[in-house]
């Protein structure tokens, strides 16, 4: 049960990763990407907590800190650069 | 059984993060993108995080499972606000089917003025009515 909806939920968290990653590349503007950036971060958080059950390590979740945190510093950094005239038109 | 709750849990914050993603490649323009994403990936991410703390069921495991979701729940919203008006701020393109936008006639792009809502409309605040000095 538990293995079989594993292997469910990572299917369905790649196929989220390509619709995001389609985002990032095509996104008509900075801030686009940088939305897409956040949700890749998201759901590679999601990604560590599967890996963590599937492993059973459950030390795991450090590295979900980890990317979390570093999403949200890497937002804050891109929205600062944007805003203090980065590239005004991408 | 325990089993059968992490399953249901991984599969909707997994759904959650599909329909965000999708939110986020069909969706016309940034604050609907934006709209999409916090939301849905924060959840998804929540409802991951609960199943790793049913999966594990141990306390420092919880802890941290609660720390990430606290967290998420924290940040995600700083960081939606910060993007769209920064978006915003420089000029990206709205929808054309945008209903209303009531910032764009309170800004000023040129000045990075902002003004707010009824005492615009107003005349300022004479100069006249100093306090009287007496000496």
């Amino acid at each position: 049960m538990l293995a079989v909806s594993i292997n469910v939920v990572y299917f369905m968290l790649s196929l989220a990763l390509l619709f995001a990653f389609i985002r990032l590349t095509r996104g008509p503007s900075l801030p686009d990407r940088v939305v897409a950036l956040e949700l890749i971060s998201s759901i590679v958080v999601g990604y560590v907590g599967v890996h963590a059950i599937e492993t059973g390590v459950a030390s795991l979740l450090d590295v979900a800190i980890v990317i979390a945190l570093t999403a949200f510093l890497a937002a804050i950094g891109f929205a600062r650069f944007v805003e203090r005239g980065g590239v005004k038109d991408d | 059984m325990i089993e059968v709750l992490v399953s249901i849990l991984l599969l909707m914050g997994a759904a959650f993060m599909v329909l965000a993603s999708v939110g986020v490649l069909r969706l016309p323009d940034l604050p609907t993108r934006m709209h999409a994403t916090t939301k849905a990936s924060a959840l998804g991410a929540m409802l991951t995080m609960a199943g790793v703390a049913f999966h594990f069921g141990d306390s420092t495991v919880v802890a941290r499972a609660v720390a990430i979701v606290v967290f998420i729940f924290l940040t995600a919203p700083i960081a939606a606000h910060v993007i769209g008006r920064a978006g915003y701020f420089t000029g990206v393109k709205l929808w054309e089917g945008t209903v209303k936008d009531e910032l764009r006639e309170r800004y000023d792009v040129r000045l990075n003025r902002l003004e707010s809502g009824p005492e615009a409309d107003e005349q300022p605040a004479s100069p006249e009515h100093k306090s009287s000095n007496p000496d």
